[in-house]
């Protein structure tokens, strides 16, 4: 797969160009000059280093939107076996924009839910980009009502731009059923761990993303409101943004010092999409962490210690009246 | 001015700056209905509770009016009141976020979005909560969310029922993520009134959008809406800007939902006192309200 390069990597880009061409010549030619290719290579790869080690919010943005970020699928069919995918709310539809079912991890059952996007035009048009309708959230729900039954504990992946917001959607409840979420998760009998795999987009995203782990890729975003959106309100202009971004605090840094993440997963140089393996590994071993941690306590402190973390949101003073 | 605007006399002058001219009308005495263009004395439509006489478009009103008119005069008090904003992000867009902040306290006399209080409707006890729509556009942020849970803990304690009147363009943007969690934190805040079976009644007033509609305003065991109230998850710009089309007549609108089944009721705002009353003694099975005030 050839990688797609974004704006601010096109030295790197320009260099992999080079490096391709000299292959190329390689291929027809006596002359040795892999010496010559491994160098630029390297030389490649500690430009990306350079480059990734300073991203703006901004630029973390669009590598989390990455066409060729790995999804939630690609991670199910990864680090699960057995999958099974379980469809529909019961109630009107089954919405392509979530996926989830059974599954095992390490062995054990599991089960997972998580916002799908599309690759291709085709892709994205049936999984709505990734933008759940009510349905979708309430065969979420389905699902992890399936799970407490059996008490299985259940693993999240979060990556949507946001709740759909369309005709339908309103009239079928889009608020109803994320609040709904919300309110069910806070007091589920399983234990959740969420992930933010890519875009960690408002409601759209918390609707699935509230457990007892909160885990994030390092260049995953989480936020309120999309850059885009935010700018738009409040600057007037959508060109702005790169210092929306930059303000509303939506990186995995930005949000473990603030509290309101648990760990960042590394990805690997240049970002997920660069070297799937690597990612699933430095994955797998986090959700392992995390799922150990939480079945190891008992189910009664877990719940609480989640209902104690979600009452501790907030930042803001007391003043004697 | 030009040369022209300096030689014209006075009296023309101001004929010529028609929308100043219309502000010298002695401000709070008359009222045009933004919905049907009645000109109503202003003292009408406050005893009216601010409900249109002709057309019964119920206008916005401030927190405190609403829990002016809704509690009992007696044995009220404020909960959460200390809990004061923070600018957490340093946040700052055209304006810094504490400017904003100050400024909207100024507008308002309020110190945040929501106003907390215990009291009583017809004698029954409750907590209600009510949003302030004028400041930040009734946006929730951490001091939202920590006063509604504190007003829903006290409510649990008291073994009383909460009422919750929202008001709100959704979550904060200044506040980033922390005010995101605040839809989490509310909902799980009302897991606990639950578990003790003690009634939450959401009553959706105009506007109630966003990350306040898509959290605990559609988990009341009765949801209610006022007449006219503009309801929804997404902005009718942004479904507009998504679906292009035009958007259905009274989209969004408390009437539209109830037709869709996302509400129990509409509720007049002349009615909202007996219909809780009413709502909560059935709920926890206690007499009639007319049977609590004769006793």
């Amino acid at each position: 797969m050839k990688t797609t390069f974004l704006d601010f990597e096109q030295p790197v880009a320009e260099l992999e160009n080079k490096i391709e061409q000299l292959r190329f010549v390689q291929d027809g030619s006596a002359l040795d000059i892999s010496e010559e290719i491994s160098q630029l290579q390297k030389k490649s790869q500690s430009l990306t280093k350079d480059i990734y080690a300073k991203l703006t919010p901004w630029q973390i943005s669009q590598v989390s939107r990455h066409p060729q970020r790995p999804y939630t699928l690609d991670y199910i069919l990864s680090l699960f076996t057995d999958f099974e995918e379980l469809h529909g709310d019961r109630a009107y539809a089954d919405d392509a924009a979530i996926v989830g079912g059974l599954a095992r991890f390490n062995g054990q059952s599991v089960m997972v839910i998580g916002q799908q996007k599309g690759r291709d035009t085709r892709e994205r048009q049936y999984r709505n980009f990734g933008m759940p309708r009510p349905e979708g959230y309430r065969k979420a729900m389905r699902l992890m009502r399936l799970a407490e039954k059996f008490g299985i504990p259940i693993l999240t992946f979060i990556d949507t731009p946001g709740a759909y917001p369309g005709v339908g959607a309103e009239e079928r409840g889009q608020s109803e059923a994320i609040g709904k979420n919300l309110y069910v998760m806070a007091e589920l009998r399983v234990p959740i761990v969420c992930t933010v795999i890519g875009e960690g987009g408002s409601g759209g995203a918390l609707a699935i993303a509230v457990g007892d782990v909160l885990l994030m890729l390092q260049y995953a975003t989480y936020s309120v409101i999309s850059p885009e959106g935010c700018a738009s309100i409040l600057w007037k202009s959508a060109s702005k943004a790169a210092d929306a971004a930059e303000t509303l605090g939506i990186t995995a840094n930005r949000l473990k010092t603030l509290g309101l993440i648990d760990k960042i997963i590394a990805e690997p140089p240049g970002g997920a999409h660069r070297d799937y393996q690597a990612m699933m590994q430095n994955l797998k071993k986090a959700m392992q962490d995390a799922l150990k941690q939480v079945q190891s306590q008992p189910l009664d402190q877990l719940l609480q210690a989640r209902f104690n973390r979600l009452m501790g949101y907030g930042k803001f003073k007391e003043t004697e009246l | 001015m030009s040369w022209f605007q300096k030689l014209l006399p006075p009296k023309i002058k101001r004929r010529e700056l028609g929308d100043e001219g219309k502000k010298n009308v002695p401000e709070g005495l008359w009222h045009k209905c933004p919905s049907c263009q009645t000109v109503l004395y202003h003292s009408d439509l406050e005893k009216n509770l601010s409900v249109c006489p002709k057309c019964n478009h119920h206008h916005r009103i401030t927190a405190r009016t609403r829990l002016d008119w809704l509690l009992d005069g007696e044995g009220r008090f404020e909960i959460g009141a200390e809990v004061q904003p923070l600018d957490t992000l340093k946040f700052k867009d055209s304006r810094k976020y504490g400017e904003r902040l100050t400024a909207a306290q100024t507008d308002t006399g309020e110190s945040d979005a929501l106003v907390v209080m215990q009291g009583s409707v017809h004698t029954i006890p409750l907590v209600v909560a009510v949003f302030e729509f004028n400041f930040m556009g009734g946006s929730m942020g951490s001091v939202v969310g920590e006063r509604f849970v504190r007003g829903v803990q006290l409510a649990t304690e008291q073994k009383i029922p909460f009422v919750c009147f929202a008001a709100s363009g959704g979550a904060r943007m200044q506040e980033g993520l922390l005010s995101l969690m605040q839809m989490a934190k509310t909902c799980a805040a009302l897991t606990q009134l639950s578990a003790e079976r003690l009634p939450f009644i959401s009553v959706l007033t105009d506007p109630t959008m966003g990350g306040v509609s898509a959290s605990f305003a559609f988990m009341g065991d009765v949801v209610i809406a006022e007449p006219g109230a503009l309801i929804g998850f997404a902005g009718a710009r942004v479904i507009q800007q998504t679906v292009r089309e035009t958007l259905p007549e009274g989209f969004q609108r408390a009437e539209f939902l109830l037709e869709h089944g996302a509400l129990d009721m509409i509720v007049d705002r002349r009615e909202m006192r007996k219909q809780l009353a009413t709502l909560i003694t059935l709920l926890t099975k206690q007499a009639a309200v007319a049977e609590i005030e004769a006793a």
